[in-house]
């Protein structure tokens, strides 16, 4: 995969300013027009159907053509080398941070797909996952490069079929003729208690340290309380300094989560999945929740048999702030007719079903002052579509990210023929080299 | 108006169900042109004229006022689980494949669960049949192709017997049993896979055998129910459907299909290369799996499974799509879209999921297309099928208006009513 890289030229730091004209313009919060945006130093400068052109700018002609603000997904897992620590009930202290992979082809084909912000989560083994990670993808750029800088931290929590599975006998079999190893809890009660039995614990250790805190600066001399990496994490969701993105199905267990978050005091920031949020939408409403849902998937284990496509427009229609993602390489890429079919499953508005892949996951990652929209001072984050991007029929032409070109249809369509040649070239090598290797290499020449 | 003496010796039945015509459409044939500002006769569940706003009809017929709207024919998914799965990750709701390697005497259509919760979700999409493929083993079994509307199955049935399903055997490390994922070395799966190959052709050759002595034998012959499920095979009354990916499995399916002298149509069909050639040649259809698929391998080209239909179409091979599963089976013609974008001629994408099954499963005769004296399979839309926004708002199946009202549905009405 090294040689895709290369070939992908990596956008310019210093990029000169752009210009996107003739183009329909979706802005998502003000409506739409004929008309242009203009691109500075990595922001949106200007918007509008008569524009000031900076001096030297780059100008794209997007006559028949659509600009929408970057697809932001909410639930992913792309550009992650492992999603589940599930050896434990409880993995706070673990984090998507320290395994991202900014050479991940996921985040290309995302990119492609229109996508500009991810948040890429830890997955749903246990009731209290692992950290968060918002990435833009920066296709190109390492590891640094990548992080979606001043991103409030989040973690997953998880509900349900999932994180009890460890728990049930017949399910953790090992294959291989071991015993199975059974891992609390097995039920919805047993998720229940572990999440209050964290917070109870996240409670008294902050209690700890703010007692040693005080006493510090009255300046005693006192033994800090252990450091505890697992409750750290924790005390942040107390504080509400990290956002909890809850994985969940049944309407009953989201109630659940509601009501222990409330007991804590603790706001739980989105419902992830909550695919029977539409019966409870008033409680995600009253708690303040946002909810982030799939389109229309459905009957793929048990929990996911009520689920109805019309999920985002009932939530919608209650008041609930909803975004659609992926959790998955390949939806993503398609999150726009995602989108589409919101309007056919409820009837939502072209506006509202834009939303759920723009402005509204933006607040669901508290991002909103960023990206989301098409508005001067926010990250020029665009994606520019040959149709309507609500309709079948739209593919992506290019994507812009803080103001640079990150991917162009047509450039792509070159460098995959030199690509093409440069592989054929380097297994032409690999042949012409294979018969010395025959006679010298032994037996263990595959690598097991 | 050749159809006015039909019209008397059914006119007893004037008022039945079946019988009605559609004022004000625009109906899309497939077959033909565009028809706008149409009225569409349908008499005794079949398609009996289209013509203008000026079609005379009797003054028993019922008139079905649908101005606006789109007359499609009803969609084919070429490849389910429809009725066969309810959960897919529970064992017990699915009876998709069955124990053994040779079991042609299986009839899938049998195990379609009239009052699945899926069948009336898919239909209200626009799927009017769907065939329902066994899974497991080599010859897995009879895929039947069911409309999606009857009490019981038997209603159901279109063509019980319209493919049998052959999982060609390929060169496969990795296997998943009863206990697990499990990994074997490139030569145990090549040996594996010559055993299962050996197999099949020894299969084959006992069935003609068993056709021979069949023919020959008088009184007392002592039938044997797998076998006798092989002779609309070798007859090619029946094609074999081939599970065949890539170029190498294509061409061995193709190479095998004349061998053996039976017709083939060939399912899953992805990288098929310089095989397309071949299948244009010898007029194998195929069946292709979703394009709605990250590339195969990670170093293809970001749209890799988008363009598929394209080459395909391209190469001048017949094409339909399949949804290989229940659960996006209704996404069929979002499907179809997905290469309309990246090159698929419109047209093209809206006959891959009408005319072109029919025509490859055998019943072009009775569906697929809006012409005289086929079955009223339409859908009334308010747009393109092929667009997500798009609702379709009515559907007739056989001539009979079918619910569209679904689990879904219900819930959404249910749950909405919240106070």
């Amino acid at each position: 995969m090294k040689f895709l890289l290369f070939l992908t030229a990596a956008a310019l730091t210093a990029a000169p300013p752009i210009v996107i004209q003739n183009a329909t313009v979706l802005t998502v919060t003000k409506g739409a027009f004929k008309g242009s945006v203009v691109v500075q130093d990595g922001k949106i400068k200007e918007v509008g159907e008569k524009v000031m052109i900076p001096p030297g700018a780059q100008i794209i002609d997007a006559s028949g053509q659509y600009v929408m603000p970057g697809i932001i997904d909410a639930h992913s897992h792309i550009a992650a080398d492992s999603i589940n620590e599930g050896a434990v009930s409880v993995s706070s202290m673990v984090g998507i941070e320290d395994v991202l992979d900014p050479e991940d082809i996921g985040i290309y084909r995302a990119l492609a797909g229109g996508v500009t912000t991810v948040n890429v989560l830890h997955g749903s083994a246990n009731a209290i996952g692992g950290k968060c990670q918002v990435i833009k993808t920066r296709w190109g750029k390492d590891r640094e490069g990548i992080l979606f800088e001043g991103a409030k931290p989040g973690i997953k929590f998880a509900l349900g079929e999932n994180p009890k599975r460890q728990g049930n006998v017949s399910a953790s079999r090992t294959g291989s003729g071991a015993p199975p190893v059974l891992r609390y809890p097995a039920t919805r009660m047993g998720v229940e208690d572990v999440i209050r039995q964290a917070f109870n614990d996240a409670k008294t250790y902050q209690a700890e340290w703010k007692g040693y805190n005080e006493r510090k600066a009255r300046g005693e001399t006192v033994i800090p309380p252990k450091r505890d990496l697992k409750l750290d994490a924790l005390v942040e969701v107390l504080e509400g300094k990290r956002l909890v993105h809850a994985h969940c199905y049944r309407a009953d267990e989201i109630l659940m989560l509601l009501r222990v978050a409330d007991e804590f005091g603790v706001k739980i920031k989105t419902l992830q999945h909550v695919l029977e949020g539409y019966k409870v939408a008033k409680e995600i409403k009253e708690h303040g929740a946002g909810a982030s849902t799939f389109s229309d998937w459905w009957a793929y284990k048990v929990e996911a048999f009520d689920a109805i496509p019309y999920n985002a427009a009932i939530m919608v229609k209650k008041g609930v702030l909803v975004s659609l993602n992926s959790d998955s390489g390949e939806l993503m890429r398609r999150l726009n007719t995602e989108a589409g079919k919101t309007m056919k499953y409820g009837g939502l508005t072209e506006t509202e079903a834009l939303s759920l892949i723009t402005i509204n996951p933006a607040k669901q990652l508290d991002l909103d002052h960023r990206i989301g929209s098409i508005e001067p001072g926010k990250d020029a984050d665009l994606v520019i579509y040959d149709k309507h991007p609500l309709s079948s029929f739209a593919k992506v032409q290019r994507v812009l990210i803080d103001g640079a070109v990150y991917f162009e249809r047509d450039r792509d369509l070159t460098e995959r023929q030199q690509r093409e040649q440069r592989k054929k070239q380097l297994l032409e090598k690999e042949k012409q080299s294979q018969p010395q290797q025959k006679k010298n290499a032994g037996p263990g020449r595959r690598p097991a | 108006m050749k159809f006015l003496p039909f019209f008397l010796a059914v006119a007893l039945f004037a008022g039945a169900d079946d019988t009605f015509v559609l004022r004000g459409v625009t109906v899309h044939p497939v077959t033909g042109p565009d028809v706008e500002n149409a009225s569409l006769l349908v008499v005794d569940g079949k398609i009996a004229e289209i013509g203008d706003a000026r079609l005379k009809t009797p003054k028993t017929t019922k008139t079905i006022d649908a101005k606006g709207l789109h007359v499609y024919p009803g969609m084919i998914d070429s490849n389910t689980e429809v009725g066969m799965s309810e959960i897919s990750s529970v064992r017990e709701t699915s009876d998709v494949s069955e124990l053994g390697d040779f079991k042609p005497q299986l009839r899938a259509g049998i195990a379609v669960n009239p009052a699945s919760e899926h069948i009336p979700v898919i239909r209200a999409n626009g799927i009017v049949a769907a065939m329902a493929v066994p899974d497991g083993g080599i010859l897995a079994g009879q895929a039947s192709l069911m409309r999606l509307d009857g009490w019981t199955w038997e209603e159901m049935a279109i063509r019980l017997d319209a493919a049998m399903h052959l999982r060609f055997p390929t060169v496969s490390t990795a296997s998943f049993g009863p206990s697990g994922f499990s990994r074997a070395s490139f030569s145990e799966a090549r040996r594996n896979y010559e055993a299962r190959l050996k197999n099949l052709s020894e299969y084959f050759e006992r069935a003609r055998r068993y056709q021979k002595a069949k023919a020959a034998a008088g009184a007392g012959f002592k039938p044997d129910l797998a076998l006798e499920a092989m002779l609309p095979v070798l007859a090619k009354k029946v094609p074999v459907m081939i599970s065949a990916t890539r170029e190498r499995a294509i061409k061995d399916a193709v190479a095998w299909g004349e061998k053996e002298g039976v017709r083939i149509v060939l399912a899953q069909v992805r990288r098929p290369g310089s095989a397309l050639a071949l299948l244009k040649e010898k007029n194998i259809p195929v069946i292709l799996g979703p394009t709605q698929e990250l590339p195969l391998e990670e170093d293809d080209p970001y749209d890799e499974a988008f363009t598929v239909p394209v080459e395909v179409h391209k190469a001048g091979v017949k094409f339909a799509f399949g949804s290989f599963g229940n659960q996006f089976s209704r996404n069929l013609p979002y499907q179809a879209a997905t290469a309309v974008a990246f090159g698929l001629p419109h047209e093209e994408a809206l006959k891959s999921v009408t005319l072109y099954p029919a025509q490859i499963w055998g019943v072009d005769d009775r569906m697929g297309s809006i012409e005289k004296g086929k079955s009223a399979d339409i859908i009334l839309t308010d747009g393109d099928p092929l667009e997500v926004k798009t609702n379709v708002k009515r559907m007739f199946i056989q001539g009979r208006e079918v619910d569209l009202e679904s689990k879904h549905t219900k819930l959404y009405k249910k749950y909405l009513a919240r106070p």
